[in-house]
């Protein structure tokens, strides 16, 4: 199903149903939503505000001296709809509104928030979020400059312009697909949920800028039965665009691989433990750059001196071979931002470049701290939490291998092709991550499948021991979501077909 | 009507019977409605100076609605009247384009009966005593008990935070539920100059609904350097089949991947390994599983649960056999099972006679596990793969840090291998394990 026009859609189905609401000031900024190319005054509408008001707001946060402050608009708009046992048997809807109003006195910081954007109320928050510091008042800018952004996730439909039946009926193939795709099928579901993020954000710099973020996701489930055992599995897609990235092929491919990953569990073998070469397949794999790396490179941990990756900035960590990068710039990819929630514009940072470790994720408290230009990773929650060092998607770049080379390589170990999650101790640099499936490989073949297993490891020394990287790098299209002191933003990760040459597998033995 | 007085926070209860109202007359046949207001503070403190002040105050109004046979719902935090108008028309105007669905429909009434009448102490009084310079010394006083202990300090973090919510619930055939609770968390993280660029890292965070019911501020800095010590040094060490003593605040780690099983939701969705066990032996007599929502104080104590069905001891585990699961009234209609309740609350543990460190010290060789870091089970098949760290125990001593290591199997294998139960539950969670010691559990390492 492709939409094609998005008004006259709404008249055809005779919907024009608001999915969501929004308070009543803002409704006359609901034409032409869609695209993420509106006029900023859209924006001051929506949140009912004017350049005056914010200045008052900052007046305010900076009464007692901060260094700093920025004060940040959130609106957001989620829609789910659920499919179990063949019908429809939930939908569900969310409106958040509200600002977070921030002020940084060195590296320290204030945060307060609310959800009622009266004039009193924002003052009251910033006078809250004012007493991290204790000085006498600083003036606010006398006027707000946009920040010139890129668009990295245009859009041509508004989920709200879809209409809901249209999704319950793309739900209802997808999930008869399902059960026709193998009589072991015995359970299917599908989650639809869709979200328009609207901020806008301004400093004491005297900056503004604002973004329209989408996000539509996909999954699902499937349980199958086969001689009286019992496997359950899943696929999902995730990506900051219209309901249009849900194509004929997408839809038609997921309930081929969520049936064919369910069915394949029944032949895996338990998987072999200890120290071994682990292979990991193409995409979701870059879980392991995330963990071994990644979190370890959040500037705030460094600036403190508490990651294990303190000390070796420009050093060598990894093979000539090993480019690692974490990009917001990626088109409609789910980690891509086009501008950080710190009002940063979103770049391409270089992690590790020839295998030298280059450059730590900043926010504007490390950036300050290490007298350098902010990385665009400062991010946030929503409204309701302060920004910090996140990663947006991360990848490895192509290396000089191919896959079949690296396979051949191995005389005894493990491929992993799926992957659910990981964690990280950021000090010790101990990091896991999960394999829902994946293979042994004995003798250079890919031979018995195999399930379940975690796999654990040293981030530097697992660096170290990236021996071989293949050349079909590849972006994961999946709906990965990173949390840090107990924050969650949405993220991806990719990477080329790689080999680690030793790491500890926890099979059964 | 006029609800909402500018600067003032909605009365919940009149704010929820207006919804309601507003909701059945506008073509919803029956409605369930949560407001609650939820305020919290936090004070982080770094290194000899506060790191961050958080200060919040949030609303959320959470409507379920049942629409000629169809169900969807809604939140907001948006709770102005005009505004509230209009999310629940559009959501009402919504549920209508959804599949018919003859199993979503209230609670029958009866199950609202017999709410427990016992004070169970959710709210501590000395909330509103505590003052904006109370919670900073608080944290520094964490932070001030552990520095200068050790040359290899590089940093330490230490928190305190309490929150105050009130919620209020109501169902159109009749439940209405209100309560208001505390709660109030510390502690502090510590990192060390370990050896090769390791920063070894050590914390302890506790949380209590009455601010007494904490630990002693010299208890908590204490554990938390003892535990950042513990972590230098740690490597993996060989492969293969050991005791596995798990400490009491560390089971939570484990346990709570066994709830979903227990579900009728997953049950029904053929998700379980549970499924068809009840009367069967899951695990050693040694294993007695209580779900227990009145216990006073408790953190997941409650008079009723998100259905309105008043709260009541129910025994998932008896020696080792599965009695009971947790059933909600929607997969309990689709399985026809009676409803128990729709998840855990408190999850208690029959208790034996030793103490972790009397079992510690009787172990010839096994590995202490004090703490998990990734992996995931299968739910449907109980299959998990966890990564763990603690010490190699020899002879009763602590003989190596250790870190990197899986531990791998099955639940029910695992939970049959259960060869005793410590005196010693941990209450400063929902799930109150005491120390736990299973045999020939598979280690993965070196």
């Amino acid at each position: 199903m492709r939409i094609m026009s998005r008004r006259d859609f709404v008249k055809v189905t005779g919907t024009g149903l608001a999915l969501t609401t929004i308070p009543g000031f803002m409704q006359k900024t609901l034409a032409g939503m869609a695209g993420g190319s509106q006029p900023h005054e859209l924006y001051f509408q929506r949140f009912g505000v004017d350049p005056e008001t914010i200045r008052k707001v900052m007046a305010e946060a900076l009464a007692h001296g901060g260094d700093y402050c920025d004060i940040f608009f959130q609106n957001t708009l989620s829609n789910s709809i659920r499919v179990e046992d063949n019908i429809v048997n939930s939908a569900s809807t969310e409106v958040e509104l509200g600002v977070g109003i921030r002020v940084l006195k060195g590296d320290q910081t204030g945060y307060s928030f609310t959800e009622d954007l009266s004039l009193n109320s924002m003052k009251a928050a910033a006078r809250t979020a004012a007493n991290i510091a204790s000085g006498s008042k600083r003036v606010p800018p006398t006027e707000l400059k946009a920040i010139d952004l890129t668009n990295h996730y245009q859009t041509n439909l508004s989920y709200e312009d879809v209409g809901v039946q249209n999704v319950v009926s793309m739900l209802k193939s997808v999930n008869d697909a399902i059960f026709q795709q193998d009589s072991r099928v015995v359970k299917a579901g599908l989650r639809y949920s869709d979200s328009e993020n609207y901020i806008l954000i301004a400093n004491s710099l005297g900056e503004f800028a604002t973004d329209y973020q989408p996000m539509i996701r996909l999954i699902s489930f499937c349980t199958a039965e086969q001689n009286g055992s019992r496997e359950s599995n899943y696929f999902d897609y995730a990506a900051r665009d219209d309901f249009n990235f849900l194509t004929p092929e997408r839809l038609e491919r997921m309930p081929r691989e969520v049936v064919a990953r369910t069915l394949k569990l029944f032949e895996a073998q338990p998987s072999p433990a200890g120290e071994l070469p682990v292979v990991l397949k193409a995409g979701g794999a870059g879980i392991l750059l995330h963990e071994a790396i990644g979190h370890g490179m959040e500037a705030d941990f460094n600036r403190i001196g508490t990651s294990i990756y303190s000390e070796k900035l420009n050093k060598k960590v990894a093979a000539d071979f090993v480019n690692i990068v974490d990009n917001g710039t990626n088109p409609h990819i789910r980690g891509t931002i086009n501008v950080d929630d710190e009002g940063i514009p979103s770049q391409e940072t270089f992690l590790v470049e020839d295998g030298i470790l280059r450059t730590y994720l900043h926010d504007r408290i490390s950036a300050k701290h290490y007298g350098l230009e902010p990385t665009g990773n400062g991010r946030r929650q929503s409204f309701k939490h302060n920004p910090m060092p996140r990663m947006r998607n991360t990848y490895m770049l192509n290396g000089p291998h191919t896959f079949d080379e690296i396979v051949s390589n191995v005389k005894y170990g493990i491929i992993a092709d799926q992957f659910t999650n990981g964690q990280v101790n950021i000090g010790p640099g101990d990091f896991t991550f999960y394999v829902k499936s994946g293979a042994l490989i004995e003798n250079g073949k890919v031979t018995a499948p195999i399930k379940d297993v975690n796999i654990i490891g040293n981030g530097p020394k697992v660096l170290e021991e990236v021996t071989m990287v293949a050349n079909d790098l590849e972006l994961s299209e999946g709906g990965w979501t990173c949390g840090k002191n107990g924050q969650m933003v949405p993220v991806s990760q990719g990477m080329p077909s790689c080999l680690v040459s030793s790491i500890t597998v926890g099979g059964r033995g | 009507m006029d609800i909402i007085k500018k600067g003032s926070a909605p009365d919940k209860t009149q704010l929820a019977h207006w919804a309601q109202k507003y909701a059945l007359e506008h073509g919803a046949d029956n409605t369930s409605i949560v407001i609650s207001r939820n305020r919290s503070i936090n004070v982080d403190f770094r290194d000899g100076q506060i790191d961050k002040l958080k200060e919040s105050t949030q609303n959320s109004l959470w409507i379920e609605i049942f629409a000629g046979g169809r169900y969807s719902t809604h939140s907001t935090n948006d709770l102005r009247q005009e505004s509230l108008k209009k999310f629940i028309s559009d959501a009402i105007t919504m549920t209508k384009f959804l599949g018919e669905d003859p199993y979503q429909a209230l609670p029958d009434p009866a199950l609202y009966k017999g709410r427990p009448t016992m004070d169970l102490e959710l709210y501590d009084a000395n909330y509103t005593k505590v003052t904006p310079e109370d919670r900073v010394a608080r944290a520094r006083e964490l932070h001030d008990l552990i520095q200068g202990r050790d040359e290899r300090l590089i940093s330490i973090s230490s928190g305190f935070s309490d929150s105050h919510y009130e919620n209020t619930h109501l169902k159109s055939n009749g439940f209405e539920g209100n309560y208001e609770s505390s709660s109030f968390s510390c502690g502090a993280s510590v990192s060390l100059r370990g050896e090769n660029d390791k920063k070894p890292e050590g914390w302890r965070y506790y949380g209590a609904r009455h601010l007494n019911d904490l630990p002693a501020p010299q208890q908590i800095a204490d554990e938390a350097f003892q535990r950042a010590l513990d972590s230098m040094g740690q490597q993996k060490v060989k492969s293969g089949k050991m005791p596995l003593l798990l400490e009491n605040s560390a089971a939570g780690g484990l346990f709570w991947r066994v709830l979903y099983p227990f579900t009728a939701n997953a049950i029904q969705q053929k998700q379980s390994f549970l499924e068809g066990m009840q009367g069967k032996r899951i695990g050693s007599e040694h294993l007695t599983l209580i779900d227990d929502p009145v216990i006073v104080r408790g953190l997941g104590s409650r008079y009723y649960d998100g259905d309105g069905i008043a709260a009541k001891k129910l025994v998932l585990l008896e020696d080792g056999i599965l009695k009971n699961y947790y059933v909600d009234v929607y997969y309990g209609r689709k399985l026809e099972l009676k409803p128990t309740t729709g998840g855990a609350s408190n999850v208690t543990f029959k208790t034996g006679r030793r103490s972790g460190a009397e079992m510690e010290a009787d172990l010839d060789r096994g590995i202490l596990v004090t703490g998990f870091i990734g992996g995931n089970a299968n739910s449907t098949t109980g299959d998990f793969s966890l990564g763990v760290s603690g010490w190699l125990i020899e002879n009763g001593q602590r003989v190596q840090p250790v870190s990197e290591m899986n531990i791998s199997g099955n639940f029910v294998e695992l939970f049959g291998s259960l060869v005793e139960t410590g005196n010693d539950p941990y209450t400063y969670s929902s799930l109150r394990s005491p120390s736990l010691l299973f045999d020939g559990v598979s280690f993965a390492g070196a």
